[in-house]
């Protein structure tokens, strides 16, 4: 499973909400086309730490970070990162499917027309593929203009997704992708995850353990903003080295 | 029934007849104005009312076309100096400034709301008109004077509509937004502001309704000549004015032909109130 290059590393994390460290020294690599899956309690610091790595914490006032975020070698916390370019390459997923309240089309082409986009054609297939990409494109060809406000919670979420894509970034941060989908949804995203990785690095934030066995190659758990341990998926899920991980993944704690 | 129960019936009974007593004051209001002022209309020809340029109110002639071009004329030009005022400072208020900021300045801009209508108008016969009258020429009492009290005059509630309906969108879409790398404004114009346009166009009517039924500070600002005005700077006469200023004098089919101005008015604002109500409750079903 080893091999591939790291596409984030992150050193010494710290990250503070005013007085409160939501973070305490993190250090963790993303490797390239990988899952990595990050487990632990509400509040310990999970969402935190995805939100870190395209600076989303920049928008909530009084949070404050210490360390480094290495992207392709590149510290993002330094002052004269591209931000606007930072978030088209390291792109996000909500907990929540968030479509903006327009057209479908205009949604998945959104991302383009912020960076400057406006050639017709290319937006147009860039729509297309973008919804191939999440097998969206079938069920909605004929709904390109309706309000995507108007879609199931699945097909928002993956819209959501595809709007990513058709800005064509690198890594793709999710946020409980799943949480507000029912089990047949969230399988069918899971399966889409394990296509995406052929194209992309995703790092995947989820309450849901058996959801981390089942897509992620690996796996960090979080407890009280501490990186208690990180590894293999298959070797945090089979034989933990610490006993706080295994209390957790064996539903003794959590 | 236990004396509690019928305690609280006695209560019910009592607000109920309070409530329609207010309502029904509205309703005859509403009859009072329609049985004075339109059979005039009918005995003259609604045509001659809503159409006739001249308004000699003495001698049968009661064209209120004037007025009714007056009336929409300074409405519209406080739509257009105070909507992108008031949508700037609404959008920089959610947006751009500092908590702290808007915490002060949202009750300041309110209270502009609650200076009397007369102390507008004075203050624009005292520096506005005269202003006008030495570097635009005219006699300075005009359209363009009422317009921008007016514009000014509407500011509180478009503002207070628009900022209400802004930060009525949910934080998730600002989100989304920036995590495509959309700047701030990008996220403003093409997100924030369409989420939240019917709940400004609201405000943007109610604003308007409150153009059109001003009636003092645009008597002191406006000059007041039954005419239909021939540029922003000639002086002119709304259908609230109309009514205002020959009050007082007024007998007889002149008396009556006020009223029918009222109905013009009447009217003309119902639609404006029903509009807004119609663009909120499609905002609220989405």
């Amino acid at each position: 499973m080893s091999g591939t290059k790291n596409v984030i590393e992150v050193r010494d994390l710290n990250v503070y909400y005013g007085k409160f460290q939501a973070l305490r020294s993190i250090n963790l690599d993303i490797q390239a086309n990988r899952i990595t899956a990050l487990i632990g309690p509400s509040g310990c610091g999970k969402s935190t730490f995805l939100r870190a790595l395209n600076r989303m914490n920049d928008l909530i006032e009084g949070c404050r970070t210490e360390g480094q975020v290495l992207f392709e070698g590149k510290n993002i916390y330094d002052p004269e990162t591209d931000l606007l370019e930072l978030r088209r390459r390291v792109g996000m997923v909500f907990q929540r499917p968030n479509p903006f309240p327009l057209s479908v089309a205009e949604n998945i082409t959104y991302g383009l027309r912020v960076h400057g986009i406006t050639d017709r054609e290319y937006l147009e297939e860039k729509l297309y593929r973008s919804l191939q990409a999440v097998n969206l494109w079938d069920e909605l060809k004929d709904r390109l203009y309706e309000n995507a406000l108007k879609l199931t919670g699945e097909q928002q979420q993956r819209l959501c997704i595809a709007r990513l894509l058709a800005v064509e970034p690198e890594v793709v941060l999710m946020d409980e992708p799943c949480s507000a989908l029912d089990p047949v949804a969230t399988a069918r995203i899971e399966d889409l995850m394990y296509e995406l990785k052929k194209d992309y690095t995703i790092v995947i934030v989820t309450h849901n353990m058996q959801q981390a066995a089942r897509v992620s190659d690996y796996t960090g758990y979080f407890l009280l903003g501490d990186l208690v341990e990180f590894g293999e998926t298959h070797q945090i899920f089979t034989s933990p080295r610490d006993k706080r991980t295994e209390d957790y993944i064996t539903g003794r704690f959590g | 029934m236990t004396p509690l129960e019928r305690n609280d019936r006695l209560i019910r009974i009592g607000l109920l007849m309070i409530a329609l007593s207010a309502i029904s004051i509205l309703a005859i209001i509403t009859v009072f104005i329609f049985e004075q002022g339109t059979p005039i209309m009918f005995k003259y020809g609604l045509k001659s009312f809503l159409l006739g340029r001249d308004w000699y109110p003495t001698e049968q002639s009661f064209g209120l076309l004037p007025m009714i071009v007056g009336s929409l004329m300074v409405t519209a030009g406080a739509l257009i100096i105070g909507v992108p005022l008031g949508l700037a400072s609404a959008i920089f208020l959610t947006e751009f400034s500092h908590r702290r900021l808007t915490r002060i300045l949202k009750p300041v801009i309110e209270l502009l709301a609650g200076i009397p209508s007369v102390v507008y108008g004075f203050i624009g016969l005292m520096f506005l008109v005269p202003f006008i009258r030495e570097n635009f020429g005219g006699p300075g009492l005009s359209v363009l004077a009422a317009s921008i009290i007016l514009g000014i005059m509407i500011l509180p509630t478009v503002i207070s509509i628009a900022i209400d309906s802004i930060r009525a969108v949910p934080d998730s879409y600002r989100e989304g937004s920036i995590a495509l790398g959309a700047t701030k404004w990008q996220t403003v114009r093409l997100v924030v502001l369409p989420a939240a346009r019917s709940g400004i166009v609201a405000g943007i009517i109610l604003g308007m309704g409150r153009a059109i039924g001003e009636t003092m500070a645009v008597i002191m600002v406006a000059g007041n000549a039954a005419n239909i005005p021939d540029s922003i700077l000639a002086p002119v006469r709304t259908l609230t004015s109309n009514i205002a200023l020959e009050m007082a004098y007024a007998g007889g089919e002149h008396r009556e032909a006020l009223f029918a101005t009222g109905v013009i008015l009447f009217i003309i604002i119902m639609i404006l109130n029903t509009l807004a109500n119609v663009t909120t409750a499609r905002q609220r079903r989405k």
